[in-house]
């Protein structure tokens, strides 16, 4: 079971949650090539390792936010606004 | 072949075919004479420095590749890398259901051809996989439920494909034990593959392992990829935890960590990782004989030959490379359980277990070729790729062989992305946790 710490609402179990898919992704500009924006739609690292991504509150305050996670243990380094900075543990994914 | 530098005890070729096949009769004989005739099922040879072809993952897909290439392409110059022991990694977590009864024509085919293998697999590998042809029933609660699958089993029907309308009445003689009118989501009829079932997974991996082996291809396990060598244009072959080995073709299997191998050659894919889990209950005695779906949420459910339920659902939601079961999913269904057959709140579960799936931008599975000259991927499996064993083995063995997409994975190329040619089974969209 995850717990997210929501900016706006606290701690809060996963099921409020709903995963919207990997944040680093960025819309090519209007006049990019198809194969930019096939990369943007389809393509994505999947890394084993630090991932950050978009959830949905959505049983909550309904807040996009950015979650810094790590895909095999689970654990999340942070949780932030969509446009914040983001910055990645230094240390060696834990396992 | 220069000897093997470890310590597994290993069989030569010849004393393996000695070794006879497996049938009623050798077990008699074997029983008689006290069980000394049987040899180990497959060699445990040591890798060569150079294959022709070597194929990554030693699991459903990537042991049947390697057998429909040496017992169909005549290809024998072959080498399956394991990383762990056969066995253990998705083909043995799965919760084994065969099944074709998909809707896009596509699908249908490809699966349809799958489950024809099935049905001939024990002649096949000469190895009881126990094939069950139990049925697969799909229950309906609503009208517009009702609609999906009568057009979902027409379009197999124009293929020639067995489906059936169930009526109430005759889904509580298939189900004993369900509750019909459960208050919220009552059962208002079903849709029946009567040539749909179960199959024992094990038995999948070690009689593909066997057949594969006795073929003369090296499955060689306890070898873990941790690099793979190309050039600008092409592959030249695998570093392994047991040396380098070179090939003119490397063929990943690895569905849950293609992304990672794709990536040592520098290849992105349409894939996410996430964790689908399974669960089975104490055994008791036979209370269903059919593979059930419930269609209010996502939870299907059979009864192994042992007696226990073994009942899964849908993912997590989030991607993930743990390969271990979470609380909610647990949660939900029980729940799930307890509303279609009240009488199961009374077993307990005995274990619960996750297997990492591929999930591609639009639920579909990959063979086809890469970027990289030599790199063939066999992936993307999603939720189906136990029930697609022998079907993927035989088109990625023809894309091996040949060069060309067997006609019935033709639609599985990497390419149908950027072309608009995704096969949506559920119309969800480029959204992986969504299929």
């Amino acid at each position: 079971m995850l717990r997210i710490r929501c900016p706006w609402c606290g701690e809060r179990d996963e099921v409020e949650f709903r995963y919207r898919g990997d944040a680093t992704k960025l819309r090519p500009a209007g006049d990019a090539d198809l194969a930019a924006f096939a990369a943007y739609l389809y393509e994505r690292d999947n890394p084993l390792g630090w991932h950050v991504e978009w959830w949905l509150h959505v049983a909550g305050c309904r807040q996009l936010l950015k979650l810094v996670r790590h895909t095999l243990s689970h654990e999340i380094h942070a949780v932030l606004a969509p446009s914040d900075e983001v910055s990645l543990p230094t240390a060696e994914a834990r396992r | 072949m220069p000897a093997a530098p470890d310590t597994i005890p290993t069989h030569s070729r010849s004393e393996r075919e000695s070794s006879g096949g497996y049938s009623g009769w050798r077990l008699l004989r074997e029983a008689i004479t006290g069980h000394r005739g049987w040899s180990r099922a497959w060699a445990k040879p040591a890798p060569r420095p150079r294959y022709r072809v070597v194929i990554v993952g030693g699991g459903g897909h990537g042991l049947a590749t390697a057998f429909y290439l040496a017992t169909q392409y005549g290809i024998t110059d072959v080498a399956v890398l394991e990383r762990g022991p056969i066995g253990l990694g998705n083909v043995g977590r799965n919760t084994t259901f065969v099944r074709s009864n998909y809707f896009h024509p596509q699908n249908i085919r490809f699966y349809e051809f799958s489950l024809q293998q099935w049905e001939k697999l024990e002649q096949t590998l000469n190895f009881n996989a126990m094939v069950s042809q139990r049925g697969t029933l799909n229950l309906f609660h609503t009208e517009a439920q009702r609609d999906l699958f009568t057009r979902r089993a027409n379009q197999m029907r124009l293929l020639g494909v067995d489906a059936e309308a169930v009526s109430r009445e005759r889904v509580k003689a298939l189900v004993p034990l369900i509750d019909l009118d459960n208050g919220r989501y009552p059962v208002l009829g079903g849709f029946l593959q009567p040539r749909g079932g179960t199959v024992r997974h094990d038995a999948v991996a070690w009689g593909y392992a066997r057949a594969a082996s006795a073929a003369g291809v090296d499955v060689i396990e306890q070898c873990e990829i941790t690099g793979i060598v190309r050039d600008a244009k092409r592959v030249k072959g695998v570093e392994t935890t047991r040396g380098f080995v070179g090939a003119d073709i490397v063929c990943l299997a690895v569905a849950g960590h293609s992304s990672r191998l794709a990536a040592m050659a520098g290849v992105t894919l349409p894939i996410e990782t996430h964790v689908l889990q399974a669960f089975v209950t104490e055994a008791v005695k036979p209370v269903l004989d059919v593979v059930l779906t419930y269609g209010p949420s996502h939870f299907y459910v059979s009864q192994s030959d042992k007696g226990g339920l073994v009942y899964g659902g849908g993912l997590d939601g989030y991607n993930t490379y743990g390969q271990r079961g979470t609380l909610p999913m647990a949660e939900e269904l029980a729940a799930s359980a307890v509303t279609l057959m009240p009488g199961l709140a009374r077993l307990r579960v005995l274990r619960q277990w996750g297997g990492v799936m591929d999930m591609t931008m639009d639920g579909s599975p990959l063979i086809t070729r890469t970027p990289v000259d030599g790199l063939i991927l066999n992936g993307g499996w999603c939720y189906g790729g136990f029930k697609a064993i022998p079907a993927g083995g035989i088109t990625t063995a023809h894309l091996i062989a040949t060069g060309a997409p067997h006609p019935l994975a033709a639609h599985m190329g990497l390419e149908r992305f950027a072309s608009g040619h995704t096969v949506d089974e559920r119309g969800a969209g480029p959204y992986p946790y969504a299929h």
